[in-house]
């Protein structure tokens, strides 16, 4: 399809895997960058672990990622019994933070959460996570109770209650994970290429060549837009999962 | 009323092309209206508290976030449902 001059392909080709040995295309090499990026920040960041006051930017900049993730992730969901999965919650905050920030980087330009396969292993992950530590916490029956029957419901809708909660809980929430994130960064990735396309259409185009400024300044503001949007999206998905953690460690009674 | 005639012409025209985009934009459109509304509900109360104590902000802040990030879901589900409908 060319959109003025522009090649655009279907949108369907969002759901096509990718071609290559084993399917490694560019979303994987993205996959890649963020494990290597996210395993050198915290390998180096930690090297001088002994020292009383540390120093240097790597350092301070691994030192506040654990404590933001501590102290606005865990201690405000689940409390200090959560601080078991502080090393799993930054590594997935950090791996989903830098897979969705080279959206912006000039070059890359295609944040590897557009396509729904990671999103969906990572929500599946935390899926089993609050399941297995419910059921460890709470043993299985008990845990199955006080995640369908909420407290102070009368005997006559009970049927119906269950249903809802029982989908709400193991369905829908995994589901929104997913989707939450994927769609999110598909959507700021395809406001991008928009608009990016119609600048380049307008210059193209002789004639309309002095509109082609305020798509370009509209470009420049979705871009500063994209970067919080990566790192909100990454804080998301994190803190769900702490408050699903602590919905299962705790059920309110 | 002189967009219905359009809208229709368009339709009958090509009707396999015509009617899918017609479909794409009602399903979007309509799961839009809700979560508009329902950020608007979230951030406004999240404005109120703060206003009244300003000491909660950095508490009032990330429940705001959370609040905002359920309901986006919602219209977000709406937007990958015009992409999967085919035609």
């Amino acid at each position: 399809m060319s959109l003025l001059g522009v090649d655009v392909p279907p949108i369907s080709n969002v759901t096509i895997w990718g071609s290559g040995p084993l399917g490694f295309n560019k979303t994987a090499a993205i996959y890649c960058f963020a494990t290597i990026a996210t395993i050198l920040v915290f390998y180096f960041g930690t090297r001088r672990k002994d020292a009383l006051v540390p120093s240097g930017l790597l350092q301070n900049a691994a030192e506040s990622g654990v404590a933001f993730v501590r102290n606005q992730v865990i201690m405000q969901t689940i409390g200090p019994e959560g601080l078991n999965y502080l090393p799993y919650l930054t590594a997935l905050f950090f791996f989903i933070f830098f897979s969705n920030i080279t959206e912006i980087i000039p070059g890359v330009q295609f944040p590897a959460n557009a396509r729904f396969g990671v999103p969906l292993v990572l929500a599946l992950l935390t899926w089993l996570i609050y399941n297995v530590v419910g059921v460890v916490k709470q043993g299985p029956l008990k845990y199955l109770k006080n995640s369908t029957i909420p407290p102070g419901v009368p005997m006559a809708i009970l049927p119906l209650v269950v249903i809802i909660e029982l989908v709400s809980t193991f369905v829908v929430r995994p589901f929104s994970l997913m989707v939450r994130l994927f769609a999110n960064m598909l959507a700021g990735h395809l406001i991008l290429v928009t608009f990016a396309a119609l600048t380049a259409g307008l210059w193209a185009l002789k004639v309309t060549v002095v509109i082609a400024p305020f798509s370009f300044l509209l470009l420049v503001a979705m871009t500063g837009f994209e970067i919080l949007v990566s790192f909100l999206q990454a804080f998301i998905f994190s803190i769900l999962t702490a408050v699903y953690i602590g919905s299962s460690m705790h059920p309110d009674h | 009323m002189a967009m219905l005639h359009l809208l229709l012409a368009a339709a009958a025209a090509d009707p396999t092309k015509g009617l899918t985009a017609i479909g794409r934009g009602i399903v979007y459109g309509g799961a839009a209206i809700g979560p508009g509304i329902g950020i608007g509900l979230v951030v406004g109360n999240a404005i109120t508290a703060m206003a009244r104590q300003p000491e909660s902000a950095g508490t009032v802040r990330t429940t705001m976030f959370l609040g905002i990030a359920f309901t986006e879901a919602l219209a977000l589900f709406g937007f990958v449902l015009a992409f999967i409908i085919s035609g």
